[in-house]
């Protein structure tokens, strides 16, 4: 990856930072960066450095939807979410999902939860789990035509559909 | 339990002895929840605060780690109590500046210590000495275990743990070590392994200090990342990059002893000289120079015995720790000057450092050959 400053040397210092409600991401080289003094990225204010760059890429927009859009439960609206980069309650992350997403793919390792579970939903959430496995299966002994599958596949569906 | 109890006892990992304690002062695992569907802490009115905080502390209370604890909502600290729960990093910044309905709850040992309505419901934190991440998240799981059967935690089976801050979702946890490294910063190599450092997704930044600057040489290493990993692979990999960097400022410090004793030994020194004479003392000043002294600890220059009077003076020279132990309001001067005399007292029995015994027990420079540059190896991983 190229340093987005010289762009030409290879860049070793990686800077992501929201500011006003984006998410920028600001590459360089090491001579560079200590050019700007840059020795700590988490203590940097890439805004002020921003002002000076064209070069930097705007990676995302927070948030897809209208900035009137507004959670149901706690009223924040996406305007809100811009400015601040905090939610306003749980329920925020479904109402403003389609910009979380790509915001946190950018922002962390990986998109989805691979740790703990609250005990009381990890069953649930492997009942969920595996009955969209079951449904794929069905999809697909449909499509290859082998009923007699799919007849086997439906009930074990329906039985755990039962247990909520 | 009175606060003032907590507060004259010094923080059971203070003073501590585990792993690595030479190196890592102290690891810290720190989980953020929340309780699905009610307001986050920073868009709650405070009507609303209140209600949540008041549903919460019983439940925190309850806990059979909090029997002896000392819980009380943060406008009834005063200002003084709340810097230096502060300076023990028993609660953040953000949380002593906060009003009504927010509360801290916190041990006897001060170990583990819960705050309520931070930047989220609640941030719970446990503590040890040296080197004991897996030790400290065990027991902050166990309290998250305990608390999640009577409330109702945020959690999405994609998103994981839901925070205010979309950088905490996932695990909601950040795990830190707080590392003391004069011998890479003596030999400016720091910077080049804090950019390793942070290469791989980990932040490493000053303790005490602005920006870039690290005083008294103390720097803390913690997770970026919360979102793809569970709580046990960001654990290992913090670990595997904390016993590397421990590897590296060994280097650095056996490297200066070897090759440029004569530095080492006048910084070591003239640390020396003026913590026990000097009759005002900034506190930048101090945390450099006890860096200094604590390093000399490490390296037998002074007897084993000092350790614990050095490690203390780091914390009894905090601001807040200086007023807390005098009758009258002290303005910066004052405070510099009672910082110089509490030092100048400690130390006052502490023999000159030992620095031409230690050196002459060292191997020549020739039989030990030259490490890799800092920090090469901490990408491999
Ligand atoms: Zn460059
Ligand atoms: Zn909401």
């Amino acid at each position: 990856m190229l340093c987005d400053v010289c762009k030409t040397a290879n860049a070793s210092v990686f800077l992501t930072q929201i500011v006003d409600g984006k998410m920028q991401k600001v590459n360089m080289c090491e001579a560079c960066s200590k050019e700007r003094g840059v020795t700590d990225p988490t203590a940097f204010a890439l805004a002020d450095f921003l002002q000076g760059l064209g070069g930097a890429q705007e990676v995302e927009q927070l948030g897809g939807g209208q900035p009137q859009q507004k959670c149901g439960t706690c009223g924040l609206t996406q305007m809100e979410f811009k400015k601040t980069g905090r939610l306003g309650c749980s329920d925020c992350y479904s109402t403003f999902a389609d910009g979380i997403t790509s915001m946190l793919s950018g922002m962390h390792k990986g998109s989805s939860h691979t740790g703990k579970v609250p005990e009381r939903l990890a069953k649930r959430i492997e009942r969920d789990r595996l009955l969209k496995e079951l449904q794929q299966h069905l999809k697909k002994a449909v499509a290859e035509e082998d009923y007699e599958e799919a007849a086997s596949l439906r009930d074990r569906i329906k039985e755990l559909e039962v247990v909520v | 339990m009175p606060i003032r109890n907590i507060l004259n006892k010094t923080s059971d990992w203070l003073g501590g002895d585990g792993p690595h304690h030479q190196i890592v002062v102290s690891s810290r695992v720190r989980l953020a929840r929340n309780i699905q569907g009610v307001s986050f802490p920073g868009w709650a009115k405070k009507m609303e605060r209140v209600e949540t905080m008041e549903r919460i502390r019983p439940q925190v209370e309850a806990l059979p780690e909090m029997g002896d604890a000392f819980s009380l909502p943060c406008q009834e600290l005063s200002a003084l109590e709340k810097q230096v729960l502060v300076e023990r990093h028993l609660i953040s910044r953000e949380h002593a500046a906060r009003g009504a309905g927010s509360a801290v709850v916190m041990n006897r040992k001060q170990n583990l210590s819960i705050m309520i309505n931070e930047e989220d419901h609640l941030r719970m934190q446990a503590i040890r000495s040296g080197l004991q991440l897996k030790a400290a998240f065990k027991a902050v799981n166990k309290v998250d275990t305990e608390l999640e059967a009577s409330l109702d935690f945020a959690f999405d089976p994609n998103l994981g743990y839901l925070t205010a801050c979309p950088s905490n979702v996932g695990t909601g946890m950040r795990a830190s070590a707080m590392v003391h490294l004069p011998g890479l910063v003596l030999s400016e190599q720091v910077n080049q392994v804090i950019q390793a450092v942070n290469k791989i997704g980990l932040a490493v930044r000053g303790l005490y200090g602005e920006g870039t600057e690290a005083l008294g040489n103390l720097f803390q290493v913690s997770n970026q990342t919360t979102l793809g990993e569970s709580e046990e692979q960001i654990i290992e990999r913090l670990q595997k990059v904390i016993l590397q960097l421990i590897e590296h400022e060994q280097n650095a410090r056996l490297s200066m002893l070897q090759h440029r004793p004569t530095t080492l030994l006048d910084h070591i020194g003239r640390a020396y000289g003026i913590l026990k004479h000097s009759h005002s003392m900034a506190s930048k000043e101090a945390l450099n120079l006890l860096s200094l002294a604590k390093l000399a600890c490490d390296l037998e220059f002074y007897p084993e015995a000092w350790r614990v009077a050095v490690d203390e003076l780091f914390m009894e020279t905090q601001p807040a720790h200086l007023q807390k132990g005098s009758q009258q309001k002290l303005g910066p001067e004052d405070r510099d000057v009672l910082r110089a005399r509490i030092i100048r007292e400690k130390l006052a029995e502490c023999p000159s450092p030992a620095g031409e015994a230690v050196l002459s027990r060292i191997p020549k420079a020739a039989s030990t050959k030259r490490k890799k540059a800092a920090g090469d190896d901490l990408l491999e991983g």
